[in-house]
């Protein structure tokens, strides 16, 4: 009975992954060789200075950035503007509400280093300080997260994805406009083409074709996901060598130790 | 260890020093950032150094910022403070000071005498000397916030325990030992401040 | 205690007699660190301290981040936030703390089917295996509360959907659950209390680790074979065991090294791997994500809880029979519970006289499959509510207590065991002490 019980189990798994394959492969996730990818990938600091312009020149409009602080862009391991760059950038592109000034009753102000990127509501757009690592582009198979190992989370994969995959198909449902994108789970998404390439005139010469503007915002908010990444990967490595060093030596150890009660009878 | 049999006792207990060795630095090194982490955080740090933009402060007139959780007293002084000052400064012999060192941490010498010209600051173009004043706003007695433009001085008194202090901040009368402390402050602009 | 006999600490010099009188703590430390230990104990016994570690680094990680976080629905998920990004280290720090659950629960199940695999749960170790469940579910509680304080999407919905099993309950459930939530949805005062008791619950669980070693230490460990040690005399104890130091601790501590380089190159490497995404997305009440996950340590009985459905005839009898107190909702819950109470019964249920699944030839299949078992429900715990998944869920559950409330009590009375050692000195021994020159004797 039991047996019986086993094989239809075993069928029944088989089955299943069948049936997991016919169910996925809904929304179509580019796989980008991005530079931060990998346990020794770090984040082009120049990718993530035009990211930060597409996403000031466009995604700005909409989309606030509530969580990363105006200073943390002068960070290592990040853009790595100047102390005055930093500056600049905050006092130029953006406007915040400080409640000390006017007597406690608040006004705007430009904004300084030590404030955050404002946080943008008018337009029901979510906030993307996090949106890197709020998606993943890649899992299965069959529920498994097995991608996930090969190709990494695929946060800025699906961001570039969304930003790349638009069919230029619209339909309106219940008032609202819905534009067509393959990457976008449903196939239909609310937020109109945000690049059409050639949105931004980069400084530094760098093409500014969809796809190189798509990417580079999308690393640039894989950055503001994961601003310590850097300094993250460079522990862990630290501590797997540490500790690999130090396996080595209780592996010996616990050889010599043990040598004389597992092979006493030897001598 | 010390059973060990002399033949094989070197690298032995050399293999068990590196081992424990290797243990304690792994050890240790896990202590620091557990510790590190009670320091202030990028947040606060960002914080200790502030830009204050005083173009409307008329002379006459006391802007008061915060900076690490202090108030800081920006003093515009007019030219009949800055006469008057000059005058205090002259009568020392007549009254003299409690505190006779500057406090000013902006100056290299940190036991310079506390005349009005080294514990003001150095004006931006086109303005006289000692018109900018700069310092704490909290009394060196137990830190309560002393008021402007009172006191039997001229400048500053401390409601909460009576002390005066003078038109440069120094400390005249009542329990205060000190002057009132001057943090480190420049120019960046002729209308900005940098505070730390 | 009426332990393996062995050499008892003896106080030498004055102040150590002086101590030793007044307060015999260096006695105690001896003891537990030379206790005679199995001396053919393998691998798969490096999992307690492993357990141990963890257990540690959660304390340490978790008081750090408690300095920073703050226990409100409008501060928390952005107080987590500044963890990440302005606290030196915090990063790194907070990342420790979300795998080091993972690798806790890693470790207790190798631990727990450990256990079941070499009958350790068996007369006389059921207190330390009762103990050990209890750590079990406490652990289960810490980690659902802990989850939900970074505050994103699947806390707040995973904290709705597990306390909504507590409404299923009869005539009570409604009041217990606005009870445990404070309110009648999870909101500030759920959080409030599960981070209360987040805090609290891993005293109480380090409270019964203690316990559980005292047990064990009363009884001896199991070992592979399941034999004894023999206790009739020191010298006859002393050829079955070795002290804990320095063999067991230098042992332990290279399992847990080889352990925490996997550790450390995941949280290096690909510290949200085993997270949802979802999470960083601050809770909205208002919006449910596409899919609720728990996380992966819960899927097996998570599977449990969704296999029982209304359609199922067990469930439609019980039902029936129970004039509908019992309906399906309850008794998912009552599956899920009764999945974690069966193993707490195994002492009584497994009726074999032979402790060790290594010289039983039948149940070492059973129980491989049991392990199969657990990694489907695993996944199944994953999939969405539909067919075909909600049926092998429900052949994986039937098998979960199958294996505890059948195949243990049947198979204690028909299988015939293989001949066992007689020492484990014996057994060590057919391991290393003979070699070929060596002929046994």
């Amino acid at each position: 009975m039991f047996k019986k019980l086993t094989l239809s189990a075993l069928t029944a798994l088989t089955l299943g992954t069948g049936g997991a394959m016919a169910a996925g492969g809904e929304s179509h996730i580019e796989d980008i060789a991005f530079s931060y990818e990998g346990p020794f990938g770090t984040f082009d600091q120049h990718q993530l200075q035009r990211g930060l312009q597409v996403y000031t020149e466009v995604c700005a409009a909409c989309h606030g950035l509530q969580y990363v602080p105006l200073r943390t862009l002068g960070d290592d391991g990040g853009p790595h503007f100047t102390e005055d760059e930093v500056r600049a950038y905050a006092e130029q592109n953006f406007e915040v509400f400080d409640q000390e000034l006017l007597d406690g009753e608040g006004d705007f102000r430009p904004a300084k280093p030590a404030d955050h990127f404002p946080a943008v509501t008018s337009a029901g757009a979510p906030d993307l300080s996090l949106m890197a690592k709020a998606r993943a582009g890649f899992s299965g198979p069959y529920g498994t997260g097995i991608n996930q190992l090969v190709k990494g989370m695929g946060g800025g994969e699906y961001i570039a994805s969304i930003l790349t995959g638009y069919t230029g198909k619209e339909k309106t449902e219940a008032g609202a406009t819905l534009y067509e994108n393959t990457a976008f789970p449903g196939g239909w998404i609310s937020m109109a083409p945000p690049l059409y390439g050639e949105d931004v005139e980069y400084a530094d010469g760098h093409s500014n074709s969809l796809h190189h503007e798509a990417e580079d915002v999308s690393a640039f908010l894989m950055w503001t996901a994961e601003p310590k990444m850097m300094a993250r990967k460079q522990a862990g490595f630290t501590a797997v060598l540490f500790l690999t060093v130090l396996s080595v030596l209780l592996y010996l150890t616990n050889k010599r130790i043990w040598k004389p009660v597992k092979y006493a009878r030897k001598d | 260890m010390s059973h060990a049999d002399d033949h094989e006792g070197t690298r032995r207990d050399f293999l068990y020093y590196a081992t424990a060795g290797a243990g304690a630095v792994t050890a240790g090194a896990a202590i620091w950032p557990l510790v590190n982490q009670m320091n202030p955080s990028a947040d606060v740090r960002a914080l200790s150094t502030i830009r204050v933009d005083v173009s409307g402060v008329e002379p006459g007139t006391q802007l008061t910022v915060k900076w690490l959780g202090k108030p800081v007293f920006i003093r515009h002084r007019t030219g009949a403070e800055i006469a008057e000052a000059k005058e205090q400064d002259l009568n020392l012999d007549a009254s003299p000071l409690i505190d006779d060192n500057a406090r000013n941490a902006n100056l290299a010498d940190q036991t310079a005498f506390a005349s009005d010209a080294n514990r003001t600051m150095p004006s931006p173009e086109g303005e006289g000397e000692g018109a900018w004043l700069v310092q704490m706003g909290v009394c060196t007695h137990l830190g309560c916030v002393p008021l402007g433009d009172a006191g039997e001085f001229g400048g500053w008194f401390c409601p909460c325990h009576g002390s005066h202090y003078d038109l440069a901040g120094r400390i005249r009368k009542g329990p205060a030992p000190e002057n009132l402390p001057i943090p480190p402050a420049e120019w960046v602009d002729g209308s900005t401040i940098k505070l730390g | 205690m009426s332990g393996i006999p062995h050499d008892h600490y003896e106080p030498k010099t004055g102040g150590e007699k002086w101590l030793h009188e007044r307060l015999p703590v260096v006695g105690l430390i001896y003891d537990t660190i030379m206790i005679p230990t199995p001396k053919n104990l393998n691998w798969w016994w490096i999992w307690g301290i492993v357990l141990a570690f963890c257990l540690a680094l959660q304390i340490v990680t978790g008081i750090i981040l408690v300095m920073h976080y703050t226990p409100h629905v409008d501060l928390a998920f952005a107080s987590v936030e500044h963890i990440m990004r302005n606290v030196n280290g915090g990063h790194m720090i907070r990342y420790l703390h979300m795998n080091g659950a993972s690798l806790f629960f890693v470790a207790v199940y190798i631990h727990m089917f450990r256990g079941l695999y070499y009958g350790s749960y068996k007369a006389p170790r059921e207190v330390t295996w009762i103990i050990g469940m209890l750590i079990f579910v406490l652990m289960m509680g810490t980690g659902f509360m802990g989850y939900v304080l970074p505050w994103g999407q699947m806390s707040f919905w995973g904290a709705t959907v597990i306390t909504g099993l507590f409404g299923a309950i009869p005539f009570v459930g409604e009041p217990i659950q606005t009870l445990l939530l404070g309110g009648p949805a999870v909101d500030n005062a759920t959080l409030n209390r599960f981070f209360s008791l987040h805090y609290l619950l891993p005293f109480v669980i380090a409270a019964l680790v203690i316990v559980h070693i005292w047990a064990f230490h009363t009884t001896g460990n199991n070992n592979p074979t399941g034999v004894e040690v023999r206790r009739g005399s020191k010298a006859e104890a002393e050829k079955d065991t070795l002290p804990f130091w320095p063999y067991f601790v230098i042992k332990d501590f290279l399992g847990l090294a080889v352990v925490l380089v996997v550790f450390f190159a995941i949280v290096g490497f690909m510290p949200n791997y085993l997270g949802h995404p979802d999470n960083y997305i601050e809770a909205n009440p208002l919006v449910t994500p596409a899919h609720i996950v728990p996380e992966w340590y819960f899927l097996p009985f998570y599977a449990i809880l969704r296999a029982f459905t209304s359609e199922v005839w067990v469930v439609q009898l019980v039902s029936f029979v129970t004039g509908g107190i019992i309906d399906a909702k309850f008794f998912g819950v009552l599956a899920m519970f009764g999945a974690i109470a069966v193993m707490a019964l195994a002492p009584w249920l497994d009726t074999s006289s032979v402790r060790s699944a290594r010289f039983r030839p039948q149940l070492k299949w059973w129980f491989l499959l049991l392990v199969i078992d657990f990694f489907a429900l695993m996944w199944l715990g994953a999939m969405p509510a539909e067919e075909p998944y909600a049926t092998f869920s429900l052949i994986g559950s039937a098998y979960w207590f199958g294996y505890f409330l059948v195949i243990l009590p049947l198979l204690g009375v028909i299988e015939k065991p293989l001949p066992q050692p007689a020492t484990i000195e014996e057994d060590f021994d057919a391991h290393y002490g003979k070699s070929s020159e060596t002929p046994a004797e």
